[in-house]
């Protein structure tokens, strides 16, 4: 078990590995993603009362719950590269960033032009999740901004590390504090979850939309990771010699 | 070897030295104590001067106004808290020492909110008297900032610890600290609301205090893993 988890994590292993995996995510992910679209956007029944204005949801739901999940595989691979040392973990953890901190923009962008025909504003302060997704937003600004700071890799990999495993134990404190702050604002009538169950014509398109953006998610991280595992490994012999052994190069 | 190891001073003898050490160098320098405290009073002047002097506005702004005044006079003095001792080599034989690095870096928070989370509690009154605040919400305010800012000064022990040694630390330190700092804010400035609208006040309190005891028990080892990070 131990030895399979580390020629797993061994650098020059999971380059190879990760390239033979990242087609099937991505295509996977299209085909999901492309099923999703089209039965979300013309088959799915309009809402009885948010109209066609609900349909958002197929980017804004799996948006939302992706910049939750990289946050806690970031964490995961700081906490593990901290602990174990293992340099293959802080890249993950490095990749992960840049994307959680697009699908939050993401989340954010859909939620606001969700609430311009339901709240009649482009952004209510009272909607605790928007708000703390907007901190979540500038979790992730500071953990980027650290680690372009420090020049060297693995002094950057160990202090963004801390930092995100102290991100980690706030993250449900800040969204705890968010939502009491906003309970007691005297806010608008807010439309919130509830009323009838989902439609099952409305549900199977969102749930492959979250599969479909999981496995997308998965295929462009794999593919970050490789990218930072290549740059990682640019003074070591085995990428001296598959760059060399590669047809077309012109070293 | 023997002989010294009977050197060796206590953990919290070690802690104490330290923070009395840092608190002797406010001491020599009063400056480094009293900016925070003017940047306190000058934030909270900017309010009134940019949003008008009519009195039910300031009423209502107050607590929010003089939190967020407080949070930013907090960060203000973080830049310093590593810094001079990185400069002039302390810090190093913070590491070298015997003692838990955790238990020196508390050290230093300590002197940290002595010289500036506990002067802007007791400078807020005065402010607070300018926003019209009654006496009862003006104790409120005092408490929560009391709490507030230990929280604050240990989590800021984190970040300045993490930044401690890189160029132009200070934009950075804040994009950090600020997110981290934000449900101490939120309860600060609520619970002082609450009170100005005579409502009950414990459960903030409560919540304040909790965050700080869970910040003191965090905070200085994740400030020790940093700092040595940070060094080597």
């Amino acid at each position: 078990m131990w030895n399979l988890l580390h020629r797993l994590a061994s650098p020059p292993h999971f380059y190879r590995l990760a390239a033979g995996m990242i087609p099937w995510f991505a295509v996977s992910g299209l085909l999901a993603v492309a099923y999703g679209a089209y039965a979300g956007l013309f088959i799915a029944p309009p809402d009885y009362q948010q109209g066609d204005a609900f349909r958002i949801i197929y980017v804004h739901v799996p948006s939302a719950y992706l910049s939750m999940m990289a946050y806690v595989i970031m964490a995961t691979g700081a906490g593990i590269g901290l602990i174990w040392r293992m340099k293959l973990a802080h890249a993950v953890a490095a990749a992960a960033a840049p994307l959680g901190a697009w699908f939050t923009f993401l989340a954010l962008v859909t939620g606001s032009i969700w609430g311009r025909p339901m709240w009649g504003t482009w952004w209510e302060w009272g909607d605790p999740r928007l708000t703390s997704e907007l901190v979540m937003l500038f979790l992730y600004f500071g953990y980027i901004a650290l680690r372009g700071a420090i020049d060297d890799t693995a002094k950057a990999d160990r202090a963004s590390a801390v930092l995100a495993l102290v991100g980690a134990v706030n993250v449900p404190i800040i969204h705890f504090s968010v939502e009491w702050w906003s309970s007691l604002h005297q806010g608008p009538t807010l439309i919130r979850k509830g009323g009838p169950a989902i439609d099952s014509a409305m549900l199977y398109p969102l749930l492959a939309m979250i599969l479909g953006f999981t496995l997308l998610f998965g295929a462009l991280l794999l593919r970050r990771v490789r990218t930072e595992v290549l740059y990682r490994e640019r003074r070591t012999k085995w990428v001296r010699e598959m760059i060399l052994s590669t047809p077309g190069n012109n070293l | 070897m023997s002989a010294a190891e009977q050197h060796i001073p206590g953990v919290f003898t070690g802690m104490m030295a330290v923070a009395r050490r840092d608190l002797l160098l406010a001491w020599k320098r009063p400056g480094d104590v009293l900016n925070p405290l003017f940047f306190f009073a000058m934030v909270a002047t900017l309010f009134p001067l940019s949003v008008g002097p009519s009195i039910e506005q300031l009423e209502l702004s107050g607590p929010g106004v003089l939190w967020v005044a407080a949070l930013l006079a907090m960060l203000l003095s973080l830049n310093s808290l590593f810094l001079t001792d990185h400069e002039d080599g302390s810090l190093e034989q913070m590491l070298v020492s015997p003692l838990p690095l955790s238990a020196l870096a508390l050290g230093k928070t300590i002197a940290h909110w002595l010289t500036s989370g506990l002067p802007l509690v007791l400078v807020s009154p005065l402010l607070a008297m300018t926003f019209r605040m009654p006496v009862a919400v003006t104790g409120v305010l005092m408490l929560t900032l009391l709490l507030g800012t230990v929280s604050l000064s240990l989590l800021g022990s984190i970040g300045a610890a993490l930044t401690v040694g890189l160029q132009r630390s200070t934009a950075l330190l804040s994009l950090l600290i600020l997110p981290l700092a934000m449900p101490v804010l939120i309860f600060g400035a609520r619970t002082v609301s609450l009170a100005a609208a005579g409502e009950g006040v414990a459960g903030g309190l409560y919540f304040l205090a909790a965050y700080a005891v869970l910040t003191l028990s965090l905070a200085p080892f994740a400030a020790a893993a940093a700092l040595r990070i940070s060094n080597e």
